[in-house]
Formats: structure tokens, C-alpha cells, sequence
């Protein structure tokens, strides 16, 4: 067995261009989606609430509630459609899955404190 | 196993598998050996391990050099004009195949698209209970339930015996296990890598043995 094979098949899907961010940011992804034959882009924001995996199959999950309601949406980090992330807002947070989200309901949800992290 | 993505952004499972070089070894024809077929080698030995290490005195089989092949299959190498591989394999070999002995077989005999037959020895579990095992249901974990993981019942009792092929536990894994159908997604033929989708029997750096006809 060889690791270095396994890499050598990834690295062409990895993208080099992804901003650092991490859960607690708060960001905007651009997603493309193919509507009735064409395509186009869609852009998806909140909270960064987890990130897991490695290599091709990272993926991160962005939360956001919308009219009462919580919508939460996971992407595959280095998936073509997923054109760009925008960070908008550093968050400090404690911890790496910020599941805890969930359960809370009103302006709760969304305090996170502004990291001063470059 | 990783993941790759298609040019429209579907995420594809894949296994990858270094399939080859192998070198023809030993051609078998219906008049010399009863049957035609092809005997592949793969995986060479390290440089300066491809002989037996001086001699092995009689009753010490055990002492021998490990990692060398054994004086017979340097000889039946010998014979055949090869380099001696750590593996060989069987096959049957194609319908007007014109292979010479020696020759390097690629990945590049797969075609993306293709269906595979990939056999290799799976994963071993031990002494592995019936859920495990059979995908039995257990009993009850709680509300006062005595047993957990249990068989239950193997039988009536009028019967005063166990059927034979009653599911009890027992060894699991460790055994040949053929998946059919599996598709190319990929071949590298630089660097004899196949991407396989979904996943392959057995553990990671374990041999496999692939063939086109896979239905």
C-alpha cells in the first residue's frame, strides 16, 4: 500500500484557490445550479457550523435560518459547482462542530462574537 | 478509497488499484498443458532479492531467507526467461491473444466504462456473533431484556437435533469474495492505476484480481 498513490489519483480534483475560513465564519457560496437546461449561479449564506474529511471528500456545513426556520446546507469543499466562498465575518468560537446552534431559537442563534483573527 | 468529481460536479466513489505491470510468465497450450492459458507474475522482488540466499540445509525450510523466492520458483522463472514476481496468477487467456513470454501487461488493457469482475480475500473478522454474522436483530436493550445479542432459538425441539446450516457464529471474513459489474472509471496507463467505482473486497494494499469478462 502506498498513500502516495491515493494522492497522486486526488490532486488534480483538490482546488488550490480556497479561502481559509472556519466554522463560526460567517460566508457566501456561490453554487452553480443547472435550472431547465441552463446554468447559473446561486449564492448560499450563514453560519459555518462544521467542516470534516480530507482530500476530494472535505466537505463543510453552512447553517443559516430564514423566517423561522433552519435551512442547513452541506457542500463538498473541492466540488466544481461550487464556484467560490466568500468569507464575510470572522467568528470566535470554542469549539470545531457547532451543532449547539440548532437548539437555540431567536437572536441566540445567531450570536457568534467577531474574531479578530487575520 | 477517495472520491473524484465528474465534469459537472457529481462526486464519483472510487477505489484506486495499481493493476500491473504484469509480465507473462508462462504461456500454457492446449497441447503441452491440456488447457490454453496465461500465468502472470506481478510485483518484482527488491533488487539483489530475487535469488535464493546461499543454501537451505535439509529439515530447514523454515530458516529460510524471507522475502526471496524459493529455489524452485527461481527455477521456473529461469525457464521462462523472467524476472521473478512475488505473485502469479492464472488467467484465461483471450481467443487469438498473439502474447509473448516476458511481456508487460498494462492497465491500459481496461477500457473506461468497462465492467469488471474483481475477486480478492476480504476483510477477516474473527469469532464473529450471529448479528454480525447473519445480520440477525438481536433481542431488546433494555426494559428489563436479559439478552442482547443472542441467537435465540435454533430449532424445535421435536425435531431433538440442529439442522445442518443453522446460522450460529462463527469465523467471519477472511475469505475469496468476487464482486461483479464493477465499473472503470478511470485508467492511468503511465502510472497502471485503475479507478474502480465503489469499493473492492478486502483490506487497503491487498491483491486483487481483475477480469474483463464481468457481467
Amino acid at each position: 500500500m502506498d498513500a502516495g498513490i491515493l494522492r497522486s489519483v486526488e490532486e488534480k480534483y483538490l482546488k488550490g484557490d480556497i479561502p481559509d475560513f472556519r466554522p463560526g465564519d460567517a460566508v457566501r457560496v456561490n453554487v452553480k445550479v443547472v435550472e431547465g437546461g441552463r446554468e447559473r449561479v446561486q449564492a448560499f449564506e450563514g453560519t459555518v457550523i462544521a467542516r470534516r474529511g480530507r482530500g476530494t471528500g472535505e466537505s463543510f456545513t453552512v447553517r443559516r435560518v430564514t423566517h423561522g426556520v433552519g435551512v442547513e446546507r452541506t457542500f463538498p469543499l473541492h466540488s466544481p459547482r461550487v464556484e467560490d466562498i466568500e468569507v464575510r465575518r470572522r467568528g470566535k468560537v470554542r469549539r470545531a462542530k457547532l451543532y449547539y446552534l440548532r437548539g437555540r431559537i431567536g437572536s441566540k442563534a445567531i450570536r457568534i462574537k467577531e474574531a479578530t483573527r487575520k | 478509497m477517495t472520491t473524484i468529481f465528474t465534469d459537472e460536479g457529481q462526486e464519483v466513489p472510487v477505489t484506486v488499484v495499481k493493476a500491473g505491470p504484469c509480465a507473462v510468465v508462462q504461456i500454457k497450450k492446449k497441447d503441452s498443458d491440456g488447457y490454453d492459458a496465461v500465468q502472470l507474475g506481478f510485483e518484482s522482488y527488491p533488487a539483489g532479492h530475487e535469488q535464493v540466499s546461499g543454501s537451505v540445509p535439509r529439515g530447514k525450510a523454515g530458516n529460510r531467507a524471507k522475502g526471496r523466492p524459493t529455489a524452485p520458483m527461481v527455477g521456473h522463472y529461469k525457464r521462462h526467461g523472467v524476472t521473478p514476481k512475488r505473485k502469479l496468477g492464472e488467467f484465461n487467456s483471450a481467443p487469438g491473444a498473439d502474447l509473448q513470454l516476458g511481456e508487460a501487461i498494462k492497465a491500459d488493457l481496461f477500457k473506461v466504462g468497462e465492467r469488471v469482475k474483481v475477486a480478492g480475500t476480504c476483510k477477516g473478522r474473527g469469532f464473529s456473533g450471529v448479528m454480525r454474522r447473519h445480520n440477525f436483530r438481536g433481542q431488546g436493550a433494555s426494559h428489563g431484556s436479559k439478552i442482547h445479542r443472542a441467537p435465540a432459538s435454533v430449532g424445535a425441539t421435536d425435531a431433538a437435533r440442529v439442522f445442518k446450516g443453522q446460522k450460529m457464529p462463527g469465523q467471519y471474513g477472511n475469505v475469496r469474495v468476487t464482486v461483479r459489474g464493477l465499473k472503470i472509471v478511470g485508467v492511468d496507463a503511465e502510472k497502471n492505476l485503475l479507478l474502480i467505482r465503489g469499493a473492492v473486497p478486502g483490506a487497503p494494499g491487498g491483491l486483487l484480481r481483475i477480469e474483463t469478462n464481468g457481467g
